[in-house]
């Protein structure tokens, strides 16, 4: 167990030396600056500001700084917001977006998991196919189709759940919960099924029963936890990609998370704020993904 | 029994809080709370750093300088200043502070206080992006690029603690207008050295529990994309009489959720309308969509360094086959006016008598003229920043050319800062630009295209014209500027380096329970005099 986790960590450096560099220089070679606005900037402005952040230095030596700062912990200041650094902006968007990502996996297992288990349980009956398309609908649905029509439909037609906020108004975390998590419910309910169909024809299921448990206790007690080895294996990555994929749930509602920075830096050549979200993001990737393994490993003693 | 509690864990989770869904703008009118939708997210909160139109907002509540402006845009109120005199050659304005102005800790406003504000604003380290609102102060141009070390030769000084006096360097009657401009106010010098240097950019001077200001609101509370409140200030000089209790400003930056927000009653006023609503809304809320007159101008660049526009009969002749009418009713449909000049025109004050008009065969004749008979003008790209209004125009003029001139135009679409960088070193043609006058008189427009300005961005330049923004500048008199301006703009609609298109209004929506909202042409609407009423339903 030991060695798989110091294996996985050792990898990461240069995976996110790699994600700093690649970016860091994407950055810079876009076209445009940070400073560049409607009302030309008076050139002798320009200067000091460049020097201010250190952008009259050349590229390698900015790049160096740079990663002499990172390795000290220290992001920079950003760009677009003076007076607040990355870490700052980091930390007041992300308890929102690991909130958002939080509700929603809870979402999609329970939602996910129920459906999954009904379908493999009525096996090749209108209870399964049912529940199967609209899950396939909902993998294909993205969540810029489907936010906006849970909007139409429950905060303007029907005027029962807000439009926008994260915990301004009674109710307004419901829709982009289900709007993130909709897709990954989808996913849960597939692998769940396709999980417990392959448990449930094992000769131990045929053992409980034989016993004379009820069908209840079957289940829950004895397949679920092998038919859910999939979904837990799926859940790390899945909440990597739902925090890293929250800007559009963030940009639909109105969510001030990290996404919302991470989308908002690029558009404003915010190159430290670009820089930081991107390492951040990277190393909660490879957090969760080293952790689901983990998790994994810990059911499954065959793959430690 | 585990998986029974996970499930009701997490159903509490997903619905605890859900309940009644409120419109708070349903309960201001006890509450007198205004909320507005208020563009992209603040940058920040000083006034001599920031240039956006949020911040603007936001700072009207907080800082408010010598004078303020009318709620109809009208000639400026007394603000801090009680009371002022100009003298006779319009050179030297002594202001008399007000006795009961004071800071948000109870500190006086003192004329010393203006003087330290304007010196930081025009402090060269500082790197303030508007120091030209004071560049008529004398020495302030000088003192701001460096030239002059001592601030005590600027043209400002407080005579007394109640009064400040200003000497500019020519007549200026536009100055109470300049000193509307939030970059012109106080702010609070002890507060200000707490925090840092007086160049200090971006110190924590700004963030609530440190904000002092003088507005008739105080800084609450700011979290950052989500929301920023401020609170009526119980020290300010008018207190008695301003009914608005809070502002809640909600940084939308997306036009669609804006208008969500405001039909689900979370808004009392939206920044802007999605185009595509604008006929519908006309239709559905009339009393709420408001088409307001604005001070800009929509209008297309050319690079007149590049070949063909370097060409003046190349450039009328473009303009002479747009058929600007049409593009306002059928392609704006916002209520914009056809723009016949740079300065959108002002009844109330200079008014351009240029014309621009729509004649394709004049069109083509010009361009044989110009030794590029029908179909031989070179195919040329027309650059603009993505966005589906300024693509549809382009489209619309695209096909006019076509039709009229039998041009090709290719359309190229870049991000904003793309286009800014593309702009800045003149690699384009032709491109969109817009330009929303600082204060309300022409040479918030005409100076731009000043040879060698950093706005011009056409590679322009004309003798004549740059010597009649002098002799404007230099005119104690308003009818005589005027008319000295009025030559520029003839000068500037016949060279063509920047084709005007429209003028812009203002669309937004606004609840019909706010009170003292009137439209004027800088959008501008002081929060002490709003109020919000019941109306009747």
């Amino acid at each position: 167990m030991l060695e798989l986790i110091s294996k996985r960590l050792l990898t990461a450096i240069p995976v996110l030396l790699a994600v700093v560099t690649l970016t860091f220089f994407m950055v810079h070679s876009a076209p445009g600056g940070p400073f560049d606005a409607e009302k030309a900037v008076d050139p002798e402005v320009l200067i000091k500001l460049n020097e201010k952040y250190n952008l009259d230095a050349p590229l390698y030596k900015q790049y160096f700084d740079y990663l002499y700062g990172v390795v000290q912990g220290d992001f920079g200041p950003s760009f677009r917001y003076p007076g607040r650094s990355v870490t700052e902006l980091i930390f007041t968007g992300l308890p929102i977006t690991f909130e958002l990502a939080l509700y929603s996996i809870l979402f999609a297992v329970l939602l996910g998991v129920s459906i999954g288990v009904v379908s493999s349980l009525k096996k090749n009956t209108i209870y399964d196919y049912a529940p199967m398309t609209v899950a396939m609908l909902g993998i294909c649905v993205p969540s810029i189709i489907l936010g906006p029509s849970l909007i139409l439909i429950f905060g303007i037609w029907l005027e029962v759940l807000p439009v926008s906020g994260w915990g301004d108004y009674s109710g307004d975390k419901i829709l982009p919960t289900i709007t993130l998590g909709t897709a990954y419910a989808a996913y849960c309910a597939r692998l769940t099924r396709g999980g417990m169909l392959e448990v449930l024809n094992q000769d131990f299921i045929r053992t409980a029963r034989a016993k004379g448990l009820s069908e209840t206790r079957v289940v829950i007690f004895h397949a679920l936890k092998g038919g859910l080895t999939p979904v837990i294996a799926f859940l790390g990555p899945a909440m990597a990609g739902l925090l890293a994929g929250s800007f559009v749930v963030e940009t639909i509602f109105g969510i001030p998370g990290l996404g919302r920075f991470y989308v908002e830096a690029a558009f404003n050549r915010d190159y430290t704020m670009i820089l930081g979200s991107s390492i951040f993001f990277s190393c909660l990737i490879i957090f969760f993904n080293l952790l689901s393994d983990l998790i994994a490993a810990i059911i499954n003693p065959k793959l430690r | 029994m585990k998986y029974k509690h996970f499930a009701l864990v997490v159903l509490v989770l997903l619905l605890n809080a859900c309940g009644d869904n409120i419109r708070p703008v349903d309960l201001s009118y006890e509450s007198q709370i205004l909320y507005l939708g208020n563009g992209t997210e603040p940058q920040d909160l000083d006034p001599h750093v920031v240039t956006g139109v949020p911040e603007s907002k936001i700072l009207m509540a907080l800082l408010e300088g010598l004078v303020i402006r009318h709620p109809s845009g009208l000639s400026p109120l007394p603000g801090i200043a009680q009371r002022w005199n100009i003298s006779e050659d319009g050179k030297t304005y002594t202001f008399f502070l007000r006795d009961n102005a004071i800071w948000s800790n109870g500190d006086q406003v003192t004329a010393n206080d203006f003087v330290y504000s304007w010196r930081r604003m025009l402090t060269p380290s500082l790197g303030s992006k508007y120091p030209d609102m004071l560049y008529d102060v004398i020495g302030a141009e000088d003192f701001n690029k460096g030239l002059l070390k001592d601030f005590s030769k600027v043209g400002v000084r407080a005579v007394d603690e109640r009064t400040l006096q200003v000497s500019l360097r020519n007549p200026a009657p536009y100055f109470l207008e300049l000193l509307c401009h939030y970059t012109t106010r106080p702010i609070h010098r002890p507060t200000i050295e707490k925090f840092g240097e007086i160049d200090s950019l971006g110190s924590q001077w700004t963030r609530p529990g440190n904000f002092i200001g003088n507005g008739p609101f105080e800084l609450s509370s700011w979290e950052l994309n989500k929301l920023l409140v401020v609170k009526k200030s119980p020290t300010y000089w008018d207190a008695a009489n301003v009914t608005l209790n809070e502002i809640h400003f909600f940084p939308v930056d997306n036009a669609t959720r804006e208008d969500l927000m405001f039909r689900s009653g979370k808004l009392h006023v939206t920044s802007t309308v999605p185009q595509e609503k604008i006929e519908v809304y006309k239709g559905k809320y009339p009393e709420n969509l408001k088409i307001d007159p604005y001070y800009g101008t929509y209008y297309y660049r050319f690079n007149t360094k590049k070949e063909p526009f370097n060409n003046k009969l190349v450039r009328q002749a473009l303009s002479l086959s747009i058929d600007r009418e049409k593009i306002v009713q059928k392609v704006q449909k916002g209520g914009q006016a056809v723009a016949f000049s740079f300065t959108p025109p002002n009844r109330n004050a200079f008014y351009p008598s240029t014309k621009l008009e729509y004649d394709p065969e004049r069109a083509k004749e010009l361009l044989i003229q110009a030794g590029y008979p029908e179909g031989t003008l070179p195919p040329f790209e027309l650059l603009y920043n993505t966005s589906e209004g300024h693509q549809k125009l382009a489209q619309a003029i695209q096909q006019m050319w076509k039709k009229n001139l039998n041009i090709d135009v290719t359309l190229t679409n870049t991000d904003w800062k793309v286009y800014l960088s593309k702009m800045g070193i003149g690699d384009f043609s032709v491109a969109r630009a817009g330009w929303i006058g600082d204060y309300v008189d022409p040479k918030s427009f005409l100076d731009m295209m000043v040879t060698g300005r950093g706005n011009n961005q056409t590679g322009w330049s004309n003798i004549k014209y740059d010597s009649l923004l002098l002799k404007g500048a230099n005119s104690p008199s308003q009818d005589e500027r005027f008319s000295f301006f009025d030559e520029a703009e003839h000068i500037l609609m016949d060279e063509l380096p920047i084709l005007p298109i429209y003028t812009y209004t203002r669309i937004y929506m606004l609840h019909s329970d706010v009170e003292g909202w009137d439209s004027n042409l800088l959008d501008n609407h002081p929060y002490q005099f709003l109020s919000i009423r019941q109306s009747v339903k």
